[in-house]
C-alpha cells in the first residue's frame, strides 16, 4: 500500500523533472528576462519560439524523453520499484515516510532555483524550508550559512542545492550516528535504562532491542518493568518478553521503580544475563518529582555497582519540534543520558529536530524506529538519512 | 532559550519613534521575526505565512499610539489576532440521541487511551452520563488490557474483551451492548496509526461509517513540530474531526501545533490535556496558549501551579504577615521551598512573562537552584528565635551561622539584607495594586519595562480574578483569595523575595561584581 504511493510519487518527480528540463534545460540563460516589460505583446510568441525550442533540444538529447506511459511501461516501473522497496528494507520505507514531504520541500526547491540566482531572497527562503522540516531556525540557518559559502550570487541547480544541503545534514549527523557499543562486564549484565515523555515508544523499543541483541549477539536479555504507574505497561512489556524469549522482572502496580530495577539487576547477575533493559514511565522533562524519581533509579542502582546504567537511553518521537531540546537538555542534565533512539520516523513527520540535537548536545544515535514490527528498529545512516530529507534518493 | 519576541522588536523598531504611523516597511521589518518566533514555537510553516499576511493588513497604516512603543502595538496585534484564531465560541462537547458515539483517533503515543478515560469520567461525573469505552486497538500489546485497567480505575464500565476481534466487530458489540444495557455514550478508543498509512486509515473509516460518532475527536500531542499540519489534515479528510484534543500542555513545548491545526482543518479545540491524573482535563483558553506561542510567558499557569503547590493554611498565614509586613526567615524559608516545588527557579522564569530570556543572567549571576540551597542552609543553621527575629543576629552569631552552614559571614549579610529588601517590598505591596507592583517590577528589571507594561494592559485584571476564582472554585478549600492583597499573583511574592529582589544587588554594586569574579 505504502510503495504504491512512492511508485506515483516517483513517478510524479521524474515527470515533473523532465517537464523541467524540457522548458528549462540546464545552461540555457534565462528565459524570462527576455521579455521585455515594454512590450508585452511578445508574450505569445516568445511562448510560441519556446515550445518550438523544446523540441529540438528533446531532439538533440541523446536519452529520448518518454511523454506518455504505455501500460506495459508502468508494470514494469512498478515491478522495478517494488523491488526496490524490498531490497531497501527499512531506508526505502524511511523513504517513502519522508518523500511525501519531501516533495512538498523539493517543490520548494525548484522553485527557488529556477527563479534566479542565489541572493539572500533564496537562501532566506531556504532556511525557512529547513525550518518546516523541523530542524529549528538556528541549524537552519547555520546549514543555510555552510552551503551559501562561496555560493553565493552564482547561478546554481536545483540538484546542486540538494547535494550541498544533504552533504551539510550528513556531516552534522555523522558524528553521532553510532551504534550500541555493548561491552558485558565481567561481573553482571550491561544494563540500559530507558527513559522518555509520554508516548514517545519506550516499552516499544525495549521489545525491538531484546530481538535485536538477541538476533545479531545470541545474547541473554532480561527486562525490568520500571513503570509501574501506567495502566497495563507492565502487560505490554510481557507481551514483548514473551515474544523475544526474554526474561522479565516485574512487582505490582505502584511499586517503586528503583526496587524493580534494583532486583532486576540481582537477578539478572545471578542468572548470567548479559543486558539487562530497564523500562521506565513516561515523564515530562518540567515535572521536577518525577525527574528526580528517575534519578533515584540511578542512585539506588549505583549502590550494587558503581558503573551502573552503562548506557542511558531517551527514546524520542521523531513527531516531537523544538520542545526536543528542552527534552534532551533536562534529560542529559537529570540522568546523563548517553544516547538516544528516534522513534516512528516511517511516518509523515521528518525529524529534522535531530540535526540541531546533533549540533547542539552531540549525543549519539543509536537507532531509529521504522514500524510497529519487533524487525522494524534500524542503525541510523545520516548520509542516507540527509539525502532523504532535501529530496534526493539513496 | 527563547530571546523574547518583544525584545527583538524593539530592535527592530528603534529607528522609528516618533512617526505617525505604521507603514508597510515597518511591518515588513518585523514580519520576519515574528515568523522566526512563531516557528521556534512549532507553528507550521504555511500557517505562519497566512498569518504574517493577515498581520500586515491589519497593522499597515495603524497610528502609532502615543506613549505605546510600535514593537508593544505590534506585539499586541499579534496577540489579539493569535487569540482569534484560536478562540471559537463555547465548543461543547454534543451529544446524540443515546447512545451518542466519540471516536477517538490520533498518531501513536498522543495519549488517546488516557484522554478516552478523562474524558469518560468527565462526562460521568458531571453530567451524570452513563459511559461505555470499548478499546479497538487490536495491535499495541497490552492496549485493550490498559482500557480495561482504566475503566476500574476510573469506575467507567468497559466492553469485554474478546480476543481475536477486529475493530470493526468490536464497534458493532460496543453500539450492541450499549443500546441494550442504556448507555447514552460510547467512546471509542483507536489504535495509534500512522497518516501515511492508508490500510489503518482505510479501518478507521470503516469503523466511523460503522458507528456514526457525534464527536470524531483528533488526539494530538502539544510537543508535535511541523508535522502536525500533515497530521491534522490527513485526519481531517480521512474521517472528518469534529474537534482536537491536545496532550501534554502541562510540558513546557509552546503549543504551535494547536495553532497550525486549528488553522487547517478549522475544527476547535475542545479540550487539553495537564496532567497524568484523572481529572486533569480542562477546555481550552485561547489567550494562555497565544501568550505561551508567543514566548510571552503564562502568568495564568504559574497562578495555578502555585496555587496547586502552595500549601492553604500557609497561605492564609502569610497573607496576614504580609499584611502587617512582618517576614521572618520562616517565612523565606517557606517561600524558597515552595518554589523548588514548583520546579525550581527555572521553570518560574520561564513562565513569567518577560523573564523567559533571564535564564541566563540568573546563572550568570551564580542565582541558580544550588544558590536557593545555601541559603536554606543557612537558615537551618539558625535558632528558632533568630528565625523569628531577623534583627537579633549580630555578628557573634553570625559568625556561628556560618560555620554551621559552611557559608562565609558574608553570605549571611546578603541573606539579611534580602530579608530586608522583602519586608520593605511587603509594605510596599500593601500599598498598591497589580498596575503599580507591575511598575516596581519593572524598576527591579530594568530593560525589561516594555514588555511588563505591555502584560499589565493586555493582562486584564478582571479576567484574572475570574481565573483565580474559577481555581479557587474547583480548589474549594483555599476560601477567601488569600492572594488577594498581593494583586493576585502569589508567585511574584514568592519571586520578589530572594531572586528578584536580589538582582539588581547581583552585578550592580562594586562589592557584589568582585564576588562574582571570585566565583
Amino acid at each position: 500500500m505504502v510503495f504504491w504511493r512512492k511508485k506515483k510519487n516517483a513517478k510524479e518527480q521524474e515527470e515533473q523533472e523532465r517537464e523541467d528540463k524540457i522548458v528549462h534545460p540546464p545552461g540555457e540563460p534565462a528565459i524570462e528576462p527576455s521579455i521585455d516589460e515594454d512590450d508585452p505583446k511578445l508574450d505569445p510568441e516568445t511562448e510560441h519560439e519556446l515550445e518550438e525550442n523544446g523540441s529540438e533540444i528533446i531532439e538533440d538529447l541523446d536519452e529520448t524523453p518518454v511523454p506518455k506511459h504505455t501500460a506495459q511501461d508502468d508494470t514494469k516501473e512498478h515491478e522495478d520499484l517494488s523491488d526496490h522497496s524490498e531490497e531497501g528494507g527499512w531506508l526505502s520505507r524511511l523513504t517513502t515516510g519522508l518523500s511525501k514531504s519531501t516533495n512538498k520541500f523539493t517543490q520548494g526547491l525548484t522553485d527557488l532555483v529556477t527563479k534566479k540566482k542565489l541572493d539572500q531572497d533564496m537562501l532566506d527562503e531556504l532556511e525557512e524550508l529547513l525550518i518546516a522540516a523541523d530542524l529549528g531556525p538556528k541549524t537552519a540557518m547555520k546549514v543555510v550559512e555552510d552551503f551559501s559559502q562561496g555560493r553565493f550570487g552564482k547561478d546554481i541547480s536545483q540538484e546542486e542545492v540538494q547535494e550541498a544541503l544533504a552533504d551539510s545534514i550528513a556531516a552534522i549527523l555523522k558524528p553521532v550516528a553510532l551504534p550500541f557499543n555493548i561491552q558485558k562486564p565481567d561481573n553482571g549484565p550491561f544494563v540500559i535504562l530507558m527513559c522518555g515523555v509520554n508516548g514517545a515508544g519506550k516499552t516499544t523499543t525495549i521489545g525491538k532491542l531484546a530481538q535485536n541483541f538477541k538476533d545479531q549477539y545470541g545474547y541473554k536479555v532480561m527486562m525490568a518493568a520500571g513503570d509501574t504507574f501506567r495502566a497495563a505497561a507492565v502487560e505490554q512489556l510481557e507481551v514483548w518478553s514473551k515474544r523475544t524469549n526474554s526474561t522479565l522482572i516485574k512487582k505490582d502496580v505502584g511499586a517503586d521503580a528503583a526496587s524493580v530495577a534494583f532486583e532486576a539487576y540481582a537477578k539478572a547477575k545471578e542468572e548470567g544475563a548479559d543486558v539487562l533493559l530497564i523500562d521506565t514511565a513516561g515523564r515530562l522533562q518540567n515535572k521536577a518529582n518525577l525527574m528526580e524519581e528517575l534519578a533515584k533509579i540511578i542512585r539506588v542502582l549505583k549502590k550494587q555497582d558503581e558503573s551502573l546504567p552503562h548506557e542511558v537511553v531517551l527514546v524520542l518521537d521523531s513527531t516531537t519540534g523544538q520542545n526536543a531540546f528542552s527534552q534532551l537538555e533536562t534529560f542529559k542534565e537529570m540522568v546523563h543520558v548517553s544516547g538516544l533512539v528516534v522513534t516512528k520516523l516511517d511516518g509523515s513527520a521528518k525529524g529534522g529536530v535531530l540535526i540541531g540535537l546533533a549540533d547542539q548536545f552531540g549525543v549519539p544515535v543509536y537507532a531509529v524506529g521504522v514500524g510497529e514490527a519487533v524487525n522494524d528498529l534500524q542503525p541510523f545512516e545520516p548520509q542516507h538519512y540527509a539525502r532523504s530529507l532535501v529530496g534526493l534518493s539513496g | 532559550m527563547f530571546d523574547s519576541l518583544s525584545e527583538k522588536l524593539g530592535g527592530v523598531f528603534s529607528k522609528l519613534r516618533g512617526k505617525g504611523s505604521l507603514s508597510e516597511n515597518d511591518v515588513m521589518a518585523v514580519s520576519r521575526e515574528i515568523r522566526i518566533a512563531l516557528l521556534e514555537a512549532d507553528v507550521a510553516l504555511p500557517v505562519v505565512k497566512d498569518f504574517i499576511a493577515q498581520i500586515k493588513d491589519k497593522a499597515v497604516g495603524q497610528d502609532v499610539i502615543r506613549g505605546v512603543n510600535p514593537a508593544q502595538q505590534v506585539i499586541k496585534i499579534v496577540h489579539d489576532e493569535l487569540v482569534n484564531m484560536l478562540g471559537s465560541e463555547a465548543d461543547e462537547l454534543k451529544f446524540s440521541s443515546p447512545p451518542s458515539v466519540y471516536l477517538m483517533v490520533g498518531l501513536q503515543g498522543s495519549g488517546k487511551t488516557t484522554s478516552t478515560a478523562k474524558i469518560a469520567r468527565m462526562l460521568s461525573e458531571k453530567q451524570k452520563k452513563k459511559v461505555l469505552m470499548a478499546s479497538l486497538d487490536v495491535y499495541r500489546p497490552a492496549a485493550q488490557e490498559q482500557l480495561a485497567q482504566l475503566g476500574e480505575q476510573t469506575g467507567v464500565a468497559t466492553l469485554d474483551i474478546v480476543e481475536g476481534q477486529k475493530p470493526v466487530d468490536i464497534t458493532k458489540r460496543a453500539l450492541d451492548t450499549a443500546r441494550k444495557e442504556g448507555y447514552d455514550l460510547v467512546m471509542l478508543d483507536t489504535a495509534g496509526r500512522l497518516s501515511i498509512d492508508e490500510t489503518m486509515m482505510d479501518e478507521v473509516k470503516a469503523v466511523k461509517k460503522a458507528s456514526n460518532p457525534i464527536e470524531t475527536l483528533l488526539v494530538a500531542d502539544a510537543m508535535t513540530g511541523q508535522d502536525a499540519v500533515q497530521t491534522a489534515t490527513a485526519f481531517d479528510e480521512a474521517v472528518g474531526l469534529s474537534g482536537i484534543m491536545l496532550t501534554r500542555v502541562d510540558g513546557d513545548a509552546r503549543g504551535g501545533a494547536a495553532m497550525s491545526m486549528k488553522a487547517v482543518t478549522g475544527k476547535p479545540i475542545k479540550l487539553i490535556g495537564v496532567g497524568e491524573k484523572w481529572d486533569e482535563i480542562e477546555t481550552f483558553h485561547p489567550d494562555r496558549i497565544a501568550g505561551r506561542i508567543l514566548g510571552m510567558g503564562d502568568v495564568v499557569s504559574l497562578v495555578e501551579k502555585a496555587v496547586e503547590t502552595v500549601d492553604a493554611e500557609d497561605a492564609q498565614k502569610m497573607a496576614a504577615k504580609f499584611k502587617k509586613g512582618q517576614f521572618d526567615y520562616n517565612d523565606l524559608l517557606t517561600q524558597m521551598q515552595q518554589m523548588s516545588k514548583m520546579g525550581g527557579m527555572g521553570t518560574m522564569m520561564k513562565m513569567m512573562p518577560g523573564l523567559s530570556g533571564m535564564q541566563d543572567k540568573i546563572a550568570e549571576a551564580g542565582l541558580d537552584d544550588s544558590f536557593v540551597k545555601r541559603q536554606e542552609a543557612i537558615i537551618f543553621s539558625m535558632t528558632k528565635e533568630e528565625r523569628e527575629k531577623p534583627d537579633l543576629l549580630n555578628a557573634k552569631r553570625k559568625k556561628r551561622i556560618a560555620a554551621g552552614s559552611g557559608t562565609s559571614v558574608q553570605d549571611i549579610n546578603k541573606l539579611a539584607k534580602q530579608l530586608k529588601q522583602m519586608q520593605t517590598m511587603m509594605k510596599k505591596m500593601r500599598k498598591m495594586g497589580t498596575g503599580k507592583m507591575m511598575g516596581m517590577m519593572k524598576d527591579l528589571m530594568g530593560g525589561k519595562a516594555d514588555e511588563m507594561e505591555m502584560m499589565a494592559q493586555s493582562m486584564d485584571p478582571d479576567a484574572l480574578a475570574k481565573d483565580m476564582a474559577d481555581i479557587q472554585g474547583s480548589g474549594g478549600a483555599l476560601g477567601p483569595n488569600p492572594f488577594a492583597q498581593g494583586g493576585g499573583l502569589p508567585g511574584l511574592g514568592g519571586l520578589g523575595g530572594p531572586d528578584l529582589g536580589s538582582l539588581p544587588t547581583h552585578g550592580g554594586k562594586k562589592k557584589d561584581r568582585k564576588k562574582k569574579k571570585k566565583r
